[in-house]
C-alpha cells in the first residue's frame, strides 16, 4: 500500500580539532520563556560535487524551517549575508556574520558518495565568541532521505544551543478526514513532523481513530469499526500488516495506549455499556480489568516509567483525571479545576501531564503537574482536543475543529510555554495527531 | 410482488427493483439481505431500503412509523417517557417481527472528547437496549455499538442539532440466521 523510505543513516563523529564544548554565551533558556529569538544565519550548503547541488539549497532550507518553526530562532535571510560560503573548508569571516547579527552559523557541504549516498557535513558556529560550537559531523544516508537528514542537523543545532533534546526527526500518525461532517471519511496517514512525505497506512472503508505509535514508533495502535464495532489494531508501520487484538466477543475496545515496554497496552473495555479499562500483553493476548466501576473509564495513558496510568473518568460525576498504579487499585483524583477533563497523556519526561479541558463552551488544551498541581492551559477555541507530545516534551501537538456544517478538523502544535501556537500544514483535514520518539 | 405503483417504486432498493424485474417471488424475504443491507435513512449504517413504508412488517415502517431512534439529555443516558414510548413501539414491532435483528446504535453531540464520547454513546445504546429487553424482545436479537461523536445526522454546531445527535438509533438488520 505504500513505500516506505528506507533510510540507512550513520550518524558519525567527524574528526576535527577538540572544541569546548557549549559553555559560551550562546544558549536559550527555553525553561524562563524566550522573548527574542536567536538569530541565526544558514547558508545553501556548499556541494562538493554536482551530484549533490540539488540538495545543498534544500537542506538549508528545511533545517530553517525546523529553527525558525519553533519561535526560538530567527533566520537572517540569505540577502543579508555579506560573507559567501563557498568552501566548508574555508575559515569562517566572524566579522561579516556579526555585523548583520548572526549569533548562530550553520555551514554544511553536501556530495552524493560513489553508491549513490547522499554525504552531509555540518558545523555550527558560536559566531560572536568566535568559534565552533559542539563538533562537526557528518551523515551518510540516502538520497530519498534528504529531508531527514536536514531534520538531523536541525536538531544538533537545536540540542546544543538549547540544552533539550531536539523533535525535528520524527514523525506523526494521524486520521486524515474527507467529506461533509455526516459521512466524514477517514484513513490512518503517516508523515513527518512537519507535514511533509504524507502516506496512508489504511483505507477509508471504515472509520478508523486515534492511532497511537509504539514506544519505538515501528508500530501504531488504533480503533476501527472494520467488523461494524469498535476494536483495537495494531498495524506494524513498516509492512502495513495489521492484526486485531482479541477481546472478549460483544465488547467494544477503543483508546489504546502502549506502555513504555511495547508490550503492555491499557485501552477501554465497554460491556453492557459500561466502560473500564484493563490492559493486554499483546505478544501473548493475556489481559487485565484495572477498574471495575459503573462510571465511565477511559483514556488511560502509562507514566514514562510504567508504574502508574493517568485515565477520565466520570465517577465524581463529571469526567475528571485520577491516577492509579499500572497494576490497578485505588486512584487518586488529581483534577479539581471549574470544568470536564479529558484524554490525559503522560509527558514522555515525566513531569507534566497533557489534557482536554472543556469549560464554559469553550475546550482547552493544558498541561498540569503529575499531582494535578500548576494547571495552565494553553489554547482556547470551540474545539480543541487529544494531546500528544514531541518527543522531547517540550511542544503539544493536538485536534482544532471549527465550529458549524463546515467545520473541519486540523492539527496544530503549541509549545508548553503556550507559546507558538501554529497549525501543522495537511493536505486534507487531520485529526488525532500521535507524536513518534525521536527516529535513529 | 408484480402489481406495483409509482409511489411504492420510490421505496425500493435496487436490489428490490431487480427482484421485481425478473419477477422472483419472496423478493421481501429479509432473509435474501445480507448484513450490509440494513435500514437506517440517516443513521451510521446507511444502506438500501427494504420494503414499503405502507407495510407494517417493514423495516421502512419501522423507521418511519414505529420511530427508530430516541433522544438523550445532554451528558445523560436516561430513557425518558417519550423515549420509553418509542422504544415500546418498538419492542413490539420486533416481537411481531421475529424475523429480523437489530443493532442499537448510540450517538452523542460533538461537545466532548472523542473517547468520552464512545463511552457516553455506548451506555445509552445499552440503555435502549435494557428498555427493549425488558418489553420482552430476546437479548440474542440485538447488539449494541458506539459511534460517539462520529456519525452526526445534524451538523450544525449549537444545541438545535446537538439535540437531534444525542440519540440511539434501532437499525433493523438481517434475521437471526446470520
Amino acid at each position: 500500500m505504500r513505500m516506505l523510505v528506507t533510510l540507512l543513516m550513520a550518524l558519525s563523529l567527524w574528526a576535527l580539532p577538540a572544541v569546548a564544548q557549549s559553555n559560551g554565551p550562546l544558549r536559550i533558556e527555553i525553561t524562563e520563556g524566550v522573548i527574542e529569538p536567536l538569530p541565526y544565519a544558514v547558508p545553501d550548503f556548499v556541494s562538493d560535487n554536482s551530484a549533490g547541488a540539488d540538495f545543498g539549497h534544500r537542506i538549508a532550507r528545511v533545517i530553517a524551517s525546523d529553527l525558525s518553526g519553533t519561535g526560538l530562532f530567527r533566520e537572517i535571510p540569505g540577502e543579508a549575508h555579506i560573507s559567501r560560503i563557498t568552501s566548508f573548508e574555508s575559515p569562517v569571516q566572524y566579522a561579516d556574520w556579526k555585523v548583520i547579527n548572526a549569533q548562530a552559523l550553520i555551514t554544511g557541504a553536501v556530495s552524493v558518495d560513489n553508491v549513490g549516498k547522499l554525504v552531509v557535513r555540518f558545523r555550527i558556529y558560536d559566531v560572536f565568541s568566535g568559534q565552533e560550537l559542539g563538533n562537526g559531523l557528518q551523515l551518510v544516508g540516502t538520497q530519498e532521505g534528504w529531508r531527514r537528514m536536514a531534520h538531523k542537523v536541525a536538531d544538533q543545532v537545536y540540542t546544543r544551543i538549547t540544552g533539550e533534546g531536539g523533535y525535528f526527526d520524527s514523525r506523526v500518525v494521524f486520521v486524515g478526514e474527507s467529506g461533509p461532517k455526516d459521512k466524514r471519511a477517514k484513513r490512518l496517514a503517516i508523515m513527518d513532523y512537519d507535514g511533509a512525505n504524507v502516506s496512508y497506512l489504511t483505507d477509508s472503508s471504515s472509520i478508523v481513530l486515534a492511532p497511537r505509535f509504539s514506544p519505538t514508533g515501528d508500530r501504531v495502535l488504533y480503533t476501527s469499526y472494520e467488523t461494524g464495532f469498535p476494536r483495537i489494531y495494531v498495524l506494524d508501520v513498516a509492512s502495513v500488516g495489521r492484526r486485531a487484538l482479541e477481546t472478549q466477543a460483544g465488547t467494544m475496545s477503543f483508546a489504546p495506549r502502549f506502555g513504555p515496554d511495547g508490550r503492555m497496552v491499557v485501552y477501554s473495555l465497554t460491556q453492557n455499556g459500561n466502560s473500564d479499562i484493563f490492559k493486554m500483553d499483546i505478544n501473548s493476548g493475556a489481559s487485565a480489568r484495572l477498574t471495575d466501576a459503573p462510571s465511565i473509564e477511559t483514556a488511560p495513558s502509562f507514566s514514562p516509567d510504567g508504574s502508574q496510568i493517568v485515565f477520565e473518568s466520570d465517577r465524581s460525576g463529571t469526567p475528571q483525571l485520577y491516577v492509579m498504579s499500572a497494576n490497578g487499585g485505588e486512584a487518586r483524583r488529581i483534577s479539581f479545576g471549574q470544568g470536564r477533563y479529558g484524554t490525559p497523556v503522560w509527558s514522555p519526561r515525566g513531569d507534566l501531564i497533557a489534557f482536554t479541558k472543556q469549560s464554559k463552551g469553550r475546550f482547552h488544551i493544558g498541561v498540569m503537574r503529575t499531582d494535578g498541581s500548576e494547571e495552565r492551559l494553553l489554547t482556547a477555541s470551540f474545539l480543541d482536543e487529544g494531546p500528544t507530545w514531541a518527543p522531547n516534551g517540550r511542544v503539544i501537538m493536538f485536534t482544532r475543529e471549527t465550529q458549524g456544517a463546515q467545520g473541519q478538523a486540523s492539527l496544530y502544535s503549541v509549545d508548553i510555554t503556550g507559546r507558538n501556537l501554529k497549525q501543522v500544514q495537511t493536505t486534507t483535514g487531520a485529526s488525532d495527531p500521535s507524536w513518534s520518539p525521536l527516529q535513529n | 410482488m408484480n402489481i406495483m405503483n409509482g409511489a411504492k417504486m420510490t421505496y425500493l432498493s435496487k436490489t428490490l427493483i431487480l427482484c421485481a424485474g425478473l419477477a422472483l417471488a419472496g423478493c421481501t424475504n429479509p432473509d435474501r439481505f445480507d448484513d450490509t443491507n440494513t435500514v437506517d435513512l440517516n443513521g451510521a449504517n446507511a444502506g438500501g431500503l427494504a420494503g414499503s413504508a405502507q407495510d407494517p412488517t417493514s423495516p421502512a415502517y419501522f423507521q418511519q412509523t414505529v420511530g427508530d431512534r430516541v433522544l438523550f439529555a445532554v451528558d445523560q443516558s436516561t430513557i425518558g417517557a417519550e423515549a420509553q414510548a418509542t422504544l415500546a413501539g418498538q419492542a413490539q414491532w420486533l416481537m411481531s417481527n421475529p424475523e429480523y435483528t437489530a443493532i442499537i446504535e448510540g450517538h452523542a453531540d460533538e461537545q466532548g472528547t472523542r473517547e468520552y464520547n464512545l463511552a457516553l454513546g455506548a451506555r445509552r445504546a445499552n440503555a435502549a437496549h435494557e428498555y427493549l429487553v425488558s418489553q420482552g424482545v430476546a437479548a440474542s436479537r440485538l447488539k449494541v455499538v458506539s459511534y460517539g461523536k462520529e456519525r452526526p445526522i445534524e451538523i450544525c454546531s449549537n444545541e438545535a442539532c446537538y439535540a437531534q445527535n444525542r440519540r440511539a438509533v434501532t437499525v433493523i438488520a438481517a434475521g437471526l440466521s446470520s
